[in-house]
């Protein structure tokens, strides 16, 4: 199998606090899988995430320890994205890993200068590509039928699972090679939850995808891999369904079963 | 029970106290000015370049235009002057300064903005004009000496108010445009302005209020002569300079014609103010 991702003694700490956030964490994410990331409040899964694409340096003075790998496509080249220091290699860094946040973000634009504006910061400017680039996203998020004839409206005047699918094809049309997901699903109702996760479950096929996320039954239908944190740690990483069947530790067994957390 | 009624009473009183003296002070204006809306009419009034005092007196031929005019292009130099060093202030503060930057600027803000506008007044009368024409010539009192002045005076309440706006920016937003890999300066052009935009039109709306009803610092620095300005550089007088300088030796149609100068002052900031709240308290659809 090929690797996405791999940290490696990975600890965090965010300013003005002296324990680290996150302790010697080791996890691999493997490529076109979808791994998810489980604990109580506070464990230090969203953490975990953020430093993936290291959004965690719009603000200052985080520091971090060990090694976050980001392997090429094949997964075999990798580089230590915890070297980066120039904005370049952040944004670089961040085209190929994209972010999908708890609530939908549509920046203040229309539906297509939304999907289009990541598209203009890569450098794209051809009308037709991106026209074409647009249309493909939006059919990848399930979202082109019901916004076709609109694609010049304001995107606040979208539903809210609409605006989480339009934020998933804006990150999906830079085609990144991952995609982070911090509790998409959090803000939204059901029916909007099942056809997120529904989506999730088809973006494999083309990426790799990190979620983090409170709610358990989702993790076990929509994950390949899934990993329990608790107090910054990573307590058990393994295949969903020994996770959620068979735990090893005595906590995860306690925090699946619900009797804390 | 009794208590519940005299606290509503008294915050109904006050509430009504406000209107009440806000439609008290139209009615003054306006029942002082009507003598001199009587002789010149309005739009006659507001292209008159002529404020001459009869020979008894009491009589004369007074026109708004100088002083309208000198009011509005002071207040324009001070807008022009302001608004790129007020948003240059505003976007620092809240996407560019390091945290132990952020509090003793924005407490250097505030306290510029709590300086008492005669102390603007005599400094610029003193230091700034005389600077000021040096460089550019003419004299140092003059429209573009109040102009620059006002605009160093409404720059910390502008750069205050627009802070406020752009903090309002979620930031969940702001770390969306990043993780699409947007650069700092994409993320404050693309995102921060626009989102802020509304309440930044209205701090420049209230500023523009604050700057067309100066007196103090004005009537020491733009000259208070009654003479059309040919030039930026040189003087000439705005409505409240003009009211504070002949109040106290005025005849009665002056004094009524003054009246009616400040009559139309208040209907200027009156429409300022309201369209600033409109942009204030609309909703961003």
């Amino acid at each position: 199998m090929k690797l996405a991702i791999q940290t490696k003694d990975f600890s965090f700490t965010y300013p003005k606090t002296k324990e680290a956030t996150l302790k010697g964490i080791n996890i691999p994410i493997y490529a076109n899988k979808v791994t998810a990331l489980i604990g109580p409040s506070g464990c230090g899964k969203s953490t975990l995430l953020r430093s993936c694409n290291r959004i965690h340096d719009v603000y200052p003075g985080n520091s971090y320890d060990g090694e976050i790998l980001l392997y090429d496509n094949n997964g075999e080249k990798a580089e230590n994205i915890l070297q980066y220091k120039k904005e370049n290699d952040l944004i670089n860094l961040r085209q190929r890993i994209g972010m999908i946040f708890q609530k939908p973000t549509p920046f203040p634009m229309s539906i297509k200068d939304n999907i289009t504006y990541g598209l203009k910061l890569s450098g794209i400017k051809n009308k037709t590509e991106l026209l074409d680039r647009t249309e493909i996203a939006l059919k990848g998020a399930a979202l082109w039928e019901e916004v076709k004839d609109r694609l010049n409206n304001s995107a606040m005047g979208l539903s809210g699972g609409q605006q989480q699918r339009l934020c998933i094809a804006r990150a999906v049309a830079l085609k990144p090679q991952v995609l982070l997901f911090d509790e998409p699903t959090s803000a939204l109702d059901p029916i909007s939850t099942a056809s997120i996760e529904a989506l999730i479950s088809e973006l494999k096929n083309e990426l790799t995808v990190l979620i983090v996320t409170h709610n358990m039954q989702q993790a076990s239908r929509i994950s390949d891999y899934t990993g329990f944190m608790y107090l910054g740690d990573l307590v058990e990483y393994d295949v969903t369904e020994t996770i959620f069947l068979n735990p090893k530790e005595k906590k995860t067994e306690d925090y699946i079963t619900g009797r804390f957390g | 029970m009794l208590f519940n009624r005299f606290f509503r009473g008294l915050s109904h009183t006050s509430a009504w106290l406000v209107l009440t003296i806000l439609f008290a002070i139209i009615i003054v204006l306006f029942h002082y000015s009507k003598s001199a809306i009587g002789d010149f009419g309005f739009f006659h009034f507001i292209t008159n370049s002529k404020w001459i005092v009869g020979n008894d007196g009491n009589g004369g031929n007074f026109g708004g235009l100088i002083p309208i005019l000198g009011t509005f292009l002071s207040s324009l130099i001070a807008m022009v002057f302001a608004i790129p060093i007020a948003m240059g202030i505003a976007i620092f503060l809240t996407e560019i300064a390091p945290e132990f930057l952020k509090a003793p600027v924005g407490i250097a803000v505030e306290l510029l903005a709590a300086i008492p506008s005669i102390i603007y007044g005599m400094w610029g009368l003193f230091y700034f004009g005389p600077l000021l024409q040096s460089w550019f010539g003419g004299q140092s009192n003059s429209l573009l000496t109040a102009g620059v002045v006002l605009g160093i005076m409404v720059i910390p309440f502008m750069a205050a108010l627009s802070r406020d706006a752009m903090n309002t920016t979620p930031s969940v937003l702001v770390e969306s445009a990043y993780s699409m890999g947007a650069t700092r300066y994409e993320v404050i052009k693309d995102i921060v302005f626009p989102f802020a935009k509304k309440g930044i039109i209205g701090s420049v709306i209230l500023s523009l209020g604050r700057a067309l009803g100066e007196t103090m610092a004005v009537a020491f620095l733009i000259g208070g002569v009654f003479r059309f300005p040919d030039s930026l550089t040189s003087a000439t007088i705005s409505i409240p300079v003009l009211i504070a300088n002949n109040f106290g030796e005025a005849g009665n149609l002056q004094l009524s014609a003054m009246f009616y100068m400040a009559l139309i002052l208040f209907i200027i900031s009156f429409f300022t103010i309201t369209i600033a709240k409109f942009y204030f308290l609309r909703k961003t659809d």
